[in-house]
């Protein structure tokens, strides 16, 4: 089905031309990738073109069929004049114009997917939310999330992160029926303490930035499933928060969190897991 | 974008002028491409074929495959700063070489009787006396820094259990405090006390 879009894109693009390239002379184009295609591009503006700016991008190589191989790292140099602004505009236009093979997981390109997190300049964060710095020409490094086993390229196994995450029973459990036999009720207030919580969209950035995590996936639940977990135990409409407190009462399921804090520092959507396990840790101590 | 966009919902008007059907949203692409037979099929083909797993045999091919998939890179290309700067990277590291250094000395104390060596307060501050200022000020640093450093950063541990001091920014500005406190208070008790 995807090839099947991409070819009759291709076939749209070629017919409605002309029109495509009135819109480009009225100003440049900063939307997908594959539209600022280099050709077109130069026939509107032959003479008047901006210098390029050149960014090159070393991106982790792996691939499956070729095990023996040690993974390696790959430069590609894209003009950023003719690239979208975020770093997955980059990968896409890469992969669409100069190497079909590289691979990389993506879906909404606006961060609410969580599937292109990966590890970029040193930091783990989602590529579409991620801007390509253009103030200089330094090199940008791309890896996949850290400590993670590859699955080709940029793809991570996070076969055990959603395994961790189906261990915390991330639904309500309950067994009171509600009072009016419609909905469960909360107050204003209940509600407000999932605010930060609920957002989180299980992208894995804060729990493969955490060394603890790294040395520790077994048995450790990470920052990401602890959010969560805190995000059931707060709920006001839960009725398991004890058996819920109970499962993390061991020496590794939850103490394993140092507050070392990557988990915060690098959470794209801006929330805080270092917060929430510390309200864990907090709730533990005093019940 | 825009004249892509106009050809598709152009496209998807004549489908629905035509053939009004619940999938053209889907197979839209697809119509478009068999441009002159409109009513042909809609269904559509999937040569990938799945095949049905119980959970241990899953488990087991993914134990084969993880034999061969390298970890990603860790320690060496995450953010400097966070991973060797870390204060609970080296709330550890100080405190273990404290206590280490406690029992290799009460060790030695214990044996220094019997071994003849004189380990008495009296004649290390005598030894100590006698070494020139860098090396006696270099020596107690040694000791001094990281020592300020386990018991500030202490605190600030002590402030993360009761929930203070988790803002981003907070985080990134007491870590470099941190270090910054370390290191004056470290040269203070070396140097003027």
């Amino acid at each position: 089905m995807a090839a099947l879009r991409s070819t009759s894109t291709r076939a749209l693009l070629a017919s409605a031309r002309p029109s495509s390239l009135r819109i480009a002379a009225a100003g440049p184009i900063r939307g997908f990738a594959q539209l600022a295609d280099g050709a077109q591009q130069s026939n509107v503006a032959a003479g008047d073109q901006p210098a390029a700016k050149l960014k090159t991008f070393q991106i982790y190589r792996w691939n499956p069929d070729q095990p023996t191989e040690k993974p390696r790292m790959q430069s590609y140099t894209l003009d950023l004049n003719k690239t979208g602004p975020m770093v997955l505009d980059a990968l896409i236009r890469i992969k669409n114009e100069l190497d079909p093979t590289l691979t990389f997981r993506r879906s909404c390109r606006e961060g609410i997917c969580g599937s292109c997190a990966m590890n970029i300049n040193g930091t783990n964060t989602l590529a579409c939310l991620c801007r390509i710095p253009n103030e200089d020409s330094s090199e940008m490094k791309i890896y996949p999330l850290p400590h993670t086993y590859v699955v080709k390229d940029l793809v991570p196994d996070l076969t055990q992160f959603y395994k961790q995450y189906k261990s915390i029973k991330p639904y309500l459990q309950r067994d009171t029926p509600s009072p009016d036999g419609k909905e469960y009720r909360q107050t204003k207030e209940d509600r407000k303490k999932l605010d930060g919580l609920y957002e989180c969209i299980l992208c894995a950035c804060c729990s493969t930035s955490c060394p603890s995590y790294w040395w520790n996936s077994e048995e450790y639940l990470g920052p990401a499933i602890l959010l969560q977990s805190y995000r059931w135990i707060v709920d006001s409409r839960d009725e398991r928060t004890a058996q819920r407190k109970d499962a993390l009462n061991n020496s590794m399921s939850l103490y394993r969190c140092h507050t070392i804090l990557n988990c915060t520092r690098t959470c794209p959507k801006g929330l805080n897991p270092g917060l929430a396990i510390a309200k864990i840790k907090k709730e533990m101590a005093f019940s | 974008m825009i004249a892509q966009r106009a050809g598709t919902t152009a496209l998807r008007r004549v489908v629905t002028a035509g053939k009004p059907n619940a999938f053209f949203n889907t197979n839209i692409a697809k119509l478009g491409l068999a441009s002159s037979s409109l009513s042909s099929t809609t269904q559509q083909t999937r040569p990938v074929a799945t095949q049905h797993l119980t959970p241990s045999e899953a488990q087991s091919i993914l134990a084969k495959q993880r034999l061969q998939r390298p970890v990603s890179p860790h320690l060496d290309i995450y953010d400097k700063q966070q991973t060797w700067f870390g204060g609970s990277a080296w709330q550890r590291i100080t405190g273990a070489s404290f206590s280490g250094a406690l029992y290799v000395f009460a060790t030695a104390y214990l044996v220094a009787p019997l071994a003849g060596w004189h380990l008495e307060s009296a004649s290390l501050a005598a030894a100590m006396a006698g070494l020139p200022v860098a090396a006696k000020g270099g020596l107690k640093f040694l000791l001094a820094w990281p020592f300020v450093f386990h018991a500030t950063n202490g605190v600030r541990h002590l402030l993360f259990d009761i929930g203070v001091g988790f803002k981003r920014r907070t985080i990134v500005q007491t870590g470099w405090y941190l270090w910054g406190a370390s290191i004056v208070g470290g040269l203070y008790l070396a140097f003027f006390l």
